[in-house]
């Protein structure tokens, strides 16, 4: 897979890792958060952790949308999908969130409702063609590289004539999240977290471009290196995070240059632009209420917006007040501090957030991380 | 989220589709969010949509780079 | 930072007043393990079924020293005909390798059909012959047989559940628990080829490939490992759904011990690896047909992977690890880039991935 193969070469990643132990100053800490779960993933399916020295610590951050989507807006769409009407298309990703009360729409399918997992909105768009007698929903979600494939959608619905096809916009937003874990120190919801740079995001970038986050640099004199989600990427990002920390500099800078701009993709920003406008504020699971940090349909599309076109009523949920999830995504935790962690919230049965996608932070320790914990406990009593 | 995954154009089709490939893996792919794109392009692909051109001369220089963040100690230790 | 503890999983039992069967009881991961065990097991218990294989061995009444082997499988899949096979070949495949991985020769095979009302004739003709072919090639015919129809709506197409006996010669004692550390695990082949094929035939994923499912019997192969491992081999899988990730932790949950594999020793094919990135998922978890992982004694293992590799089924046959001491039974991987990592088995069913 050319573009790919080249940044998965272990030769290179063990000599990079080289360089990051020579020039990791034996006498800081360094933390890094890297927000995204795709880089997450990378993280753990290759094993990173354990090329990187001691003193080099990752925290998982909140980037995975199915992640952060909140109880009450999973209860919503299970709700929505018991309308005998109704024709619900999701991504997969979708299926196994649990709702309240153990609810998911896996469940729901199995008791009966009309559930279509589907790939691509385009895929959305022909149930809605081929099954005029439904209303087909679209499950929309994710950050903003998965907005400009549903504002598609809504411009074709449109385009098409379609009066069965409709979405349950859940888009958020990156930067207002990266702001929300900045400010907690100032803020005080939040306990305070010691972050000394961000990777930044591949994907959302190659459609923002790298001037959002100009701002964190001018307001929180934070280090910003946007990365490609490859491993070989992420090893030189964090090289490059490094190098900031050391040389005293606060930049971002740019690692995943083959695919993201300063500007990005401008086309797709206009097409998002035309379809959505800002929510003054939405609730992301273990992060809290986070304001313009989300999407809603414009009015001039209220007719495809579910949210609208069912009268859908908010249902307010909350986690287990036991769950960490929270502390978890900012770095002040991690998983396997939590009392839930591998007794009762496993990937089966997650309780929340972090466990519920395998790019969230607990899911992704519980599936190729938790064999070290016992050398790290062992490790921590022989240092104590 | 956002898992994707550079391909390579091999046909343009109508109403903004092409037929991408992945080490003989193919398919149907809508371009409407990037423009112009021409055969053996490369684009990242996401939820059937590209999102992205692969800028061939960035990659080469991004390959250039990571040889050089390997390098460095290699040369020292020697 | 505090102190790691190691957590005890509390499994919850599953709802059965309230709970529903969903597609995640099916995919063969946890879920299905857990209905297997809460529903199946607790009802049927017994010496034979308690040994957890894929197939049961017991002693023949009245024939001294005699011991045979018992397996069923039932069919369902979508599409009935993909590249590579269609639901009748897999259907007498998986039965006979069922069979085989248990050290047996199989003997007879019997099948039953549920058919849907409205189901072509033409569809059904094809599936029969290319039963008949495929017993008739593998020499395990089918010796017996019963047919359902039903109304239209309550089947899709047609399902098929095959039944296989087979002997095992005297002294063959392949299980599950027989792991131990310092053996060494082996893979007859590529992963991943009959999952993606089928994925690639299912329309609504819309991408294709030239992989065919690796649909085969195996008896012919296991025979010869069987013969070169003597006592040194101690158990066979196939690993079908859930994939390699589901039969190894299966292996070393069975017999209480870790397994170590190496990232790098796994043969995947590329258009396989490629089709996996477009779909998020991890070839480990990606179903095969026609493969098996057998763990034998470290003497043994040359000699068995020899008689592997003269098979030609077994031809691209590796050493991909061994088994490690863990009460933990996890099974990791050491990736291609020196670092660690767990092996887990498939959470829900295996679906499209967009993050």
């Amino acid at each position: 897979m050319k573009h790919v193969d080249e940044y998965r070469d272990g030769k290179l990643a063990r000599a990079i890792a080289a360089t990051i132990a020579a020039e990791a100053d034996p006498t800081r800490d360094y933390a890094f958060m890297e927000f995204c779960g795709g880089h997450t993933h990378a993280i753990s399916r290759y094993g990173l952790e354990d090329l990187l020295p001691a003193n080099v610590r990752m925290i998982h951050g909140p980037g995975c949308p199915v992640c952060v989507l909140p109880i009450g807006r999973v209860d919503e769409a299970i709700e929505l999908a018991k309308n005998p009407d109704v024709t619900l298309a999701t991504y997969a990703d979708l299926m196994r969130v649990p709702g309240s009360r153990g609810a998911s729409l896996i469940k729901a399918k199995a008791a009966g409702a009309d559930i279509r997992m589907v790939y691509s909105t385009l895929d959305a768009i022909r149930i809605a063609e081929e099954r005029p007698d439904r209303q087909v929903v679209f499950f929309a979600i994710g950050f903003e590289t998965t907005t400009p494939p549903s504002a598609m959608a809504v411009k074709l619905a449109e385009a098409r004539g379609l009066t069965n096809f409709s979405i349950f916009c859940n888009h958020v937003l990156t930067p207002s999240a990266i702001r929300a874990i900045l400010e907690a120190p100032k803020t005080g919801g939040l306990p305070p977290v010691r972050i000394q740079g961000f990777l930044g995001p591949s994907h959302v970038s190659a459609i923002i471009g790298t001037k959002p986050y100009d701002t964190f640099v001018a307001e929180f004199a934070q280090r910003i290196v946007v990365s490609g989600f490859e491993p070989l990427d992420v090893m030189q990002s964090i090289l490059m995070l490094l190098r900031q920390v050391n040389e005293g500099r606060t930049a971002v800078e740019n690692q995943y240059i083959r695919a993201v701009t300063p500007e990005g993709n401008r086309a797709a920003q206009a097409l998002v632009d035309e379809v959505f406008e800002l929510r003054d504020s939405f609730e992301w699971r273990g992060l809290g209420a986070i304001p313009h940090s989300a999407l809603r349909l414009r009015e001039r599309y209220a007719t495809f917006d579910a949210e609208r076109r069912f009268a859908m009523t908010p249902i307010v949920a909350s986690d287990n007040p036991a769950c960490e999830c929270g502390t978890i995504l900012i770095g002040a935790k991690q998983p396997a501090d939590c009392r839930l962690f591998g007794t009762v919230c496993t990937p089966e049965t997650p309780m929340g957030s972090c466990m519920v996608s395998s790019e969230g932070a607990c899911a992704a320790h519980w599936t190729y991380g938790r064999f070290r914990d016992r050398a790290r406990a062992s490790a921590g009593r022989a240092a104590s | 989220m956002c898992l994707a995954i550079p391909a390579q154009v091999r046909e343009i089709l109508p109403d903004g589709m092409a037929r991408v490939g992945l080490d003989g893996v193919v398919k149907e792919i809508s371009t409407a969010l990037v423009g112009d794109l021409a055969v053996g392009d490369y684009v990242i692909v996401h939820v059937g949509f590209a999102l992205s051109k692969i800028d061939a001369v960035e990659a080469e220089r991004t390959l250039a780079l990571l040889a050089e963040a390997a390098g460095a100690p290699a040369e020292a230790m020697a | 930072m505090s102190e790691t503890r190691e957590p005890r999983l509390r499994r919850r039992r599953m709802d059965v007043k309230s709970g529903r069967v969903d597609l995640s009881h099916g995919a063969g991961g946890r879920a299905s393990a857990q209905l297997i065990d809460e529903i199946f097991r607790d009802a049927f218990s017994n010496a034979w079924l308690d040994q957890g294989n894929d197939q049961a061995a017991f002693d023949v009444p009245l024939v001294p020293g005699g011991r045979m082997v018992m397996a069923t499988d039932a069919h369902v899949i979508t599409p009935l005909f993909f590249p590579g096979g269609d639901i009748g070949s897999l259907a007498v495949h998986g039965t006979i390798n069922d069979v085989a991985v248990g050290g047996a020769v199989p003997l007879h095979l019997a099948v039953s059909f549920i058919v849907e009302e409205g189901f072509p004739l033409a569809d059904l003709k094809r599936i029969a012959d290319s039963m008949g072919r495929a017993s008739r090639e593998a020499g395990v015919p089918i010796v017996t047989g019963d047919t359902k129809v039903v109304e239209r709506g309550k089947a899709d197409g047609v399902f098929i559940t095959t039944t296989g006996i087979g002997v095992l010669a005297p002294g063959v004692e392949l299980s599950g628990d027989r792991a131990r550390p310092g053996d060494v695990v082996l893979l007859s082949g590529s992963i991943g080829d009959h999952g993606v094929a089928i994925m690639a035939s299912r329309e609504n994923l819309g991408f294709e490939t030239a992989i065919v499912s690796d649909s085969a019997a195996l008896h012919r192969l296991t025979a010869a490992m069987v013969a070169a491992g003597g006592t040194g081999l101690k158990l066979m899988r196939d690993p079908t759904r859930g994939g390699l990730a589901a039969t190894l932790n299966e292996i070393a949950t069975q017999s209480r011990v870790g397994i170590r594999i190496a990232e790098e020793a796994l043969p995947i094919k590329a258009q396989v690896v490629a089709a996996c990135e477009l779909l998020g998922l991890d070839p480990l978890n990606v179903a095969n047909e026609g493969k098996l992982v057998a763990v034998v004694e470290a003497g043994a293992a040359e000699a068995v992977l020899a008689a592997m590799r003269a098979d030609p089924l077994g031809r691209e046959a590796v050493a991909i690890g061994e088994v490690i001491e863990d009460d933990r039974s996890f099974v990791q991987m050491t990736t291609s880039f020196g670092g660690g990592r767990i092996v887990d088995w498939l959470t829900g069913e295996q679906l499209p991935r967009i993050c």
